[in-house]
């Protein structure tokens, strides 16, 4: 079953296409990956999803409702959580802190069932799960003094904090060690496990085709070709317009 | 071996190192010693500010009481601009709660014990109306609005004729005494920092400075930022129409005077120089600032050189703010601590 049904959206800035008539089905528990040249359109399409930028044609369907329309916090409590591809912490307040915000929200209050419970508790459990060392200081450091491997991190805790349905991780390995990378897939994986829809946009293909289960690839904003990640590997018209040809 | 055991040492360390446990504001206090350390910077100001009520001259009473408006605008400027909301136009705020004071007292005869807490509500009410239209703004579009606007109901009031018109409203009730003006003050400034102050570490606060931060962020957590900024908005005008309020039943006149240039342009010095972010460094400024330009009236049109010449002297020496070098300070305090 389809969680989410993306129909036909099509933007336009100015004279430039960013999404001609892309139209995609995000299986339930699935993780779908989109992959493409730079300026192929990829952040577009999850700002439009997520409510950030409204479409000039086309639909969002989550579990059968229209999101077009609707404010970004609306689209987030609905169930869409968004990690950034440039991290935006909330750079004054202490990394565990951060999450109090998301944990405020109406969709965890409507969780909790009115009550939020200790805050600071399900922050720091949260941010264990995540890879920040619990008995250090790591998770009580205000967020501007992290490194960026952690603020990756905290993106990813703030979308677990929100419960979210489906988890769209902007370049979240963007920047990270190959260390890092494989110390994070496992979080990944168990998100899937436990029933959640994970959209990954990403140009780290060895590791983002190892776990998706399906590829779309963007080029100058249509879609050119949708598949399990071994067919897409294959593809002649994929790998002209970005893996690269075999000389 | 023996010897070297039973001889005590010592070593240098913060004092504040076994207060704070984990973050800045997490505290473990094991005795009294340690409740002075945090207590001492919060006493100091308060009770001295009352005791030096006690033992100025007149003149310097009123200039306290200046002051202390001058402060409670900073301190609500700054909770808007920790808030993302940099205004120009705290004398929209002012203005508001002023003539609200003075239509209140004038028209409907109410007491000055109504007028100023009904200003209050109602001028933050109204300034929150005001600027609803453009809450979606940000950043210098929206400080440019809040710039624009107490000039607009200025101009407004010259041309209709409302509410006094040009000659404004006079022979309003004054306090009863000047000690009544100056203990009034001085709560409402303190309640307003130290409130401000708890209300902004609390969860529910944080939101608030989540949303300057990072707007995007905030609204990707699921929080509608518009309602929290209107809020804060609400907050931060109260504070400012009080003050108007306060002043209009001080000089028993309210006029267009009060949508003047520097009830807006001093709060933003006055956090400038006092340090940005802590509220408590606005206050710090506005009370530097204020009986700086009293002192200096005897040099004439000179004035507002030596002012300007000592305003950039501080924004120049000190740009993280007195407040910011201050608490750095007083946490970098060491002592002799006992190692076993």
């Amino acid at each position: 079953m389809s969680i989410l049904e993306v129909k036909g959206i099509t933007k336009t800035f100015g004279g430039v296409t960013a999404l001609d008539s892309v139209s995609v089905d995000v299986e339930e528990n699935s993780l779908l990956g989109i992959i493409g040249p730079n300026g192929s359109g990829k952040t577009t399409f999850v700002n439009i999803v997520t409510g950030f930028v409204s479409p000039d044609r086309g639909s969002v369907l989550f579990k059968g409702k229209e999101l077009i329309g609707l404010p970004p916090y609306t689209v987030t409590n609905r169930g869409i959580g968004r990690a950034f591809q440039m991290v935006k912490p909330f750079f004054h307040l202490p990394a565990f802190k951060n999450l109090i915000v998301p944990l405020s929200s109406r969709r965890v209050k409507a969780f909790s069932g009115g009550g939020y419970g200790d805050k600071d508790a399900i922050a720091l459990d949260i941010l264990e799960e995540v890879g920040f060392e619990r008995d250090s200081s790591v998770p009580y450091k205000t967020a501007n003094v992290l490194p960026h491997g952690y603020l990756k991190r905290l993106e990813l805790a703030r979308l677990i904090a929100l419960k979210a349905d489906i988890f769209i991780l902007d370049e979240l390995f963007s920047g990270l060690s190959i260390a890092e990378v494989t110390s994070i897939i496992p979080v990944i994986e168990k998100l899937l496990q436990e029933g959640k829809t994970v959209i990954m946009v990403e140009h780290r293909l060895k590791e983002l085709f190892r776990i998706a289960h399906k590829v779309i690839v963007l080029n100058y904003g249509k879609k050119i070709k949708e598949g399990p990640p071994k067919e897409i590997l294959e593809d002649e018209e994929v790998k002209k317009a970005y893996l690269g040809v075999e000389v | 071996m023996r010897e070297a055991a039973s001889k005590k040492h010592y070593r240098k360390e913060r004092i504040d190192r076994g207060i704070k446990a984990r973050s800045d504001d997490i505290y473990a206090l094991v005795s009294y010693k340690e409740m002075w350390y945090l207590l001492f910077p919060r006493l100091i100001p308060v009770a001295g500010l009352a005791l030096a009520a006690f033992f100025l001259p007149l003149y310097w009473q009123k200039v306290l009481v200046t002051t202390c408006i001058f402060a409670m605008l900073a301190v609500s400027w700054d909770f808007l601009s920790s808030c993302g909301m940099l205004s120009l136009g705290q004398a929209l705020f002012f203005g508001v709660g002023s003539y609200t004071a003075g239509a209140l007292n004038h028209y409907l005869h109410l007491p000055i014990y109504v007028t100023i807490p009904v200003a209050t509500l109602l001028g933050g009410v109204i300034s929150t109306v005001i600027l609803l239209p453009v809450i979606r703004l940000r950043g210098v579009y929206f400080a440019m609005v809040t710039l624009i606007l107490p000039l607009m109901l200025m101009r407004l009031i010259e041309a209709t004729k409302i509410l006094g018109g040009t000659e404004g409203i006079t022979g309003l009730s004054p306090f009863p005494h000047t000690w009544v003006e100056i203990t009034f003050i001085l709560a409402g400034m303190w309640a307003a920092l130290f409130g401000l102050r708890r209300f902004i570490a609390s969860d529910y606060g944080l939101i608030f400075v989540s949303i300057r931060d990072n707007d995007r962020a905030t609204m990707a957590s699921g929080i509608n930022i518009y309602a929290f900024k209107a809020q804060a908005l609400f907050i931060g005008s109260c504070i400012c129409a009080f003050c108007g309020a306060f002043m209009t039943h001080l000089y028993m006149f309210t006029g267009m005077p009060v949508f003047a240039m520097e009830f807006s342009i001093l709060p933003i010095a006055a956090s400038a120089i006092g340090g940005m972010g802590t509220l408590a460094g606005p206050l710090l400024g506005a009370f530097i600032l204020v009986p700086l330009s009293e002192l200096l009236r005897e040099f004439g049109s000179l004035r507002i050189v030596f002012y300007g010449l000592i305003l950039v002297i501080c924004v120049v020496g000190l740009p993280e703010g007195i407040f910011h070098y201050l608490s750095r300070k007083y946490n970098e305090m060491e002592r002799w601590v006992e190692i076993e």
